[in-house]
């Protein structure tokens, strides 16, 4: 239905065979009609993933999938989990359907709804899954990345819900751009350590929080926000955000009269929205589009490589050195993306694209005029995608296309405001 | 679960005569180990000033039994503030490994009294191929690598390559390390095995944390290779002290801050022979 997008070759494929393991596609537990399925123990997602840490942290990566397996087949930690997103978080989300946007564009968009989530995105999904799987390792200290705020207060959240103490790894410029989340940081309890090295944004705060977790990791459990950073992160993050797919594919059947969506299209940083909603979907036949931003584009634009204990798709200059991202959203400000994702680009199943700041902006007002949502900038940029394409009859007129609308957007409505003006 | 873990094969399977004897690095530690001397090693991060190659000569000067070079990376996970910032200004210097690659083939030209080793990334000799990557160091005379994100589990295909262009593949174990990896992790490796002192990052530390001497002992007690022990060894008598177990010590954050302030190449030499006099004298 959508165009294919030509993918360069990988080129790490070309110069020497550079992984030893035969591809893991078919990894136990995996379902034949969901190819987002187990890993397996090495982490592997067909060539990427993987566990590229310090021997330091190898023991507590191995604990924590043993922890984390044995906890996720145990019923009665999903009922507990299953309980606090229900009681707490306010799941499950609605779907929307976007009467005056779809009648703008020709096509029918609905929307997966994670901004009425409490504080307000997906993010909370996660945490209170790892946060729970904290306390049953017995850890009393969480800690974490952040790079808009988002996952911080998430996990601040988390750790105030569940009596723990919190330490927020923060860019420093990140810390200027988003001094209110910093300060709902604080009020849940959590201590804001501004990262002053490198580039001072998301990923040199994700540089910080494994340091700290190597000296201290005894007691400590590192919460990361997305599906990115070493064996069993990626794994363990899409599993606690899959409940969005999972709920979503079950509301759009009642809505499109038992059929999927044609198209499903999400915004990719680090990729964990994506991933909780694809893995819903990656067994029927909707077309699946990530969209990036154009400053952060490292499945469109970036080359394998192995950074924050991951192999995976970054963008890197030809000596191997990670390039800073740069986006209006501080969210998608990351400059690689899950190994999942390499995975599925790799194999055609989902299709990457790309948004720029000015169309993303133009989607963030047209949501806002016409449905009276404002939507955060990240998933302002799967509908930019999805204007774009609707426009340019990409997606046929009368096809369904499910938007996840992964976060609101009061946390970046002041940046708004000094960009486009009042 | 770890006692299943897959050893990777012995490097002799390659066919090659020079893979299966001792490399240059490991022969040249056992050496100086057999005359009854602690070994010291110490750290520099290429490219952190433009007269780097004279800080790696300083160390030589000072009776360094190896000396290991940092190549910079945009994001060392493994190391501390000294070393994140000298790493930092090498870049925006424009180190490329080309270039440290180049200025240690230039080192060797001339001679030097002991081995040249490198420290740096995974992501680094990924981008190059392994296989280009091993064969790249091994014509600069480059005598190993050590390279602190790739563990155990991920090292199957950099093994071999290494071992093959005959470059030691010199790999570290934690104070968290269990028993049976740390074998697996042992007979994996070549050139010495890089026991890490602390649970932590590199830098300088106040006092010698107590794991030091603990995975040193226990690493002696696995293996015959030679045991060097690094991160957190900051003074000479902390190297002393560690060595009554290690058969050396790894000197890097200390000489990198001195860098930055601005110590001349005689100012490290004379700090380094600090460590050697006291190594010496026991």
């Amino acid at each position: 239905m959508i165009r294919e997008n030509p993918r360069s070759d990988d080129p790490s494929r070309s110069s020497a065979p550079l992984v030893s393991e035969p591809p893991n596609h078919a990894a136990p537990g995996a379902r034949k009609d969901n190819p987002m399925g187990d890993p397996g123990p090495r982490g592997y997602f067909g060539d990427f993933g993987g566990q590229y840490i310090p021997e330091s942290l190898v023991p507590a990566c191995q604990e924590l999938e043993a922890s984390f397996r044995t906890a996720w087949s145990d019923r009665s930690f999903r009922e507990t989990l299953d309980g606090i997103l229900h009681n707490y978080a306010g799941r499950p989300t609605p779907i929307t359907e976007c009467k005056r946007l779809s009648d703008e564009l020709g096509v029918r968009v609905l929307l997966k709804r994670e901004d009425l989530t409490h504080t307000g995105s997906h993010k909370i999904n996660n945490v209170l899954g790892q946060a729970l799987l904290a306390k049953r390792m017995k850890k009393t200290r969480l800690i974490a990345e952040t790079g808009a705020g988002q996952h911080g207060v998430a996990a601040a959240t988390a750790a105030a819900l569940f009596g723990m103490d919190c330490v927020v790894y923060m860019g420093e410029v990140d810390v200027h751009r988003q001094e209110l989340n910093v300060f709902r940081m604080k009020l849940l309890g959590a201590e804001v350590r501004p990262v002053t090295t490198g580039s001072r944004t998301l990923k040199d705060a994700v540089n910080e929080a494994l340091r700290d977790w190597v000296a201290n990791v005894g007691q400590t459990y590192y919460c990361i926000g997305s599906v990115v950073g070493p064996h069993p992160y990626p794994w363990i993050v899409r599993e606690l955000q899959t409940v969005i797919g999972t709920e979503a594919r079950s509301a759009c059947r009642e809505i499109l009269n038992g059929a999927d969506p044609d198209v499903v299209v999400v915004c990719v940083g680090g990729g964990s929205n994506a991933a909780g909603t694809f893995a819903g979907f990656a067994g029927t036949t909707a077309q699946l589009i990530g969209v990036e931003a154009h400053g952060g584009a490292a499945m469109t634009r970036g080359i394998p490589g192995v950074v924050h204990g991951m192999k995976s798709m970054f963008l890197q200059d030809e000596d191997g050195q990670i390039l800073e991202a740069s986006s209006i959203s501080a969210g998608l400000d990351y400059p690689g993306t899950g190994p999942e994702h390499a995975w599925l680009g790799s194999t055609g199943r989902v299709r990457y694209a790309t948004a720029d700041d000015v169309e993303v902006l133009d989607a963030f007002s047209l949501l806002a005029r016409l449905e009276g949502i404002i939507p955060a900038l990240e998933p302002a940029h799967a509908l930019a995608f999805v204007i774009r394409a609707a426009r340019a009859g990409e997606i046929p007129s009368g096809a369904s296309v499910l938007v996840t609308l992964s976060g609101r957007g009061d946390k970046d409505v002041a940046q708004v405001l000094e960009v486009i003006g009042p | 679960m770890m006692s299943q873990e897959k050893v990777p094969a012995a490097p002799a399977g390659s066919g090659s005569e020079q893979a299966q004897a001792p490399g240059k690095l490991e022969a040249t530690l056992i050496e100086q180990r057999a005359t009854g001397r602690k070994l010291l090693v110490p750290y520099v991060t290429a490219g952190m000033v433009p007269d780097w190659p004279e800080m790696v000569s300083a160390a030589l000067d000072a009776g360094a039994d190896a000396v290991e070079v940092g190549v910079p990376f945009s994001d060392p996970m493994m190391d501390g503030p000294a070393i994140q910032e000298a790493s930092r200004r090498a870049l925006v210097l424009g180190t490329s490994i080309q270039g440290v690659v180049a200025a240690i083939a230039h080192l060797n030209a001339i001679g030097t009294p002991a081995p040249l080793f490198i420290m740096s990334y995974y992501n680094i000799l990924f981008r190059l191929g392994l296989k280009r990557a091993a064969l790249t160091l091994a014509r600069a005379g480059i005598t190993g690598a050590v390279l602190p994100d790739l563990p155990l589990h991920e090292a199957t295909a950099w093994i071999s390559e290494a071992a093959e262009a005959g470059i030691a593949n010199v790999m570290l174990v934690a104070p968290t390390t269990p028993d049976d990896r740390l074998r697996s992790i042992c007979n994996a490796a070549s050139g010495f095995v890089y026991g890490v002192g602390r649970m932590g990052v590199t830098g300088e530390q106040t006092d010698l944390a107590r794991t030091s001497r603990q995975v040193a002992a226990r690493l002696k007690a696995a293996t015959s290779l030679p045991v060097i022990v690094g991160v957190g060894i900051s003074t000479p008598e902390q190297a002393v002290e560690v060595c009554q177990d290690a058969d050396g010590v790894i000197v890097g954050s200390g000489v990198v801050r001195r860098i930055m302030e601005g110590s001349s190449p005689g100012e490290i030499t004379r700090f380094l022979g600090s460590f050697r006099r006291a190594l010496d004298a026991g």
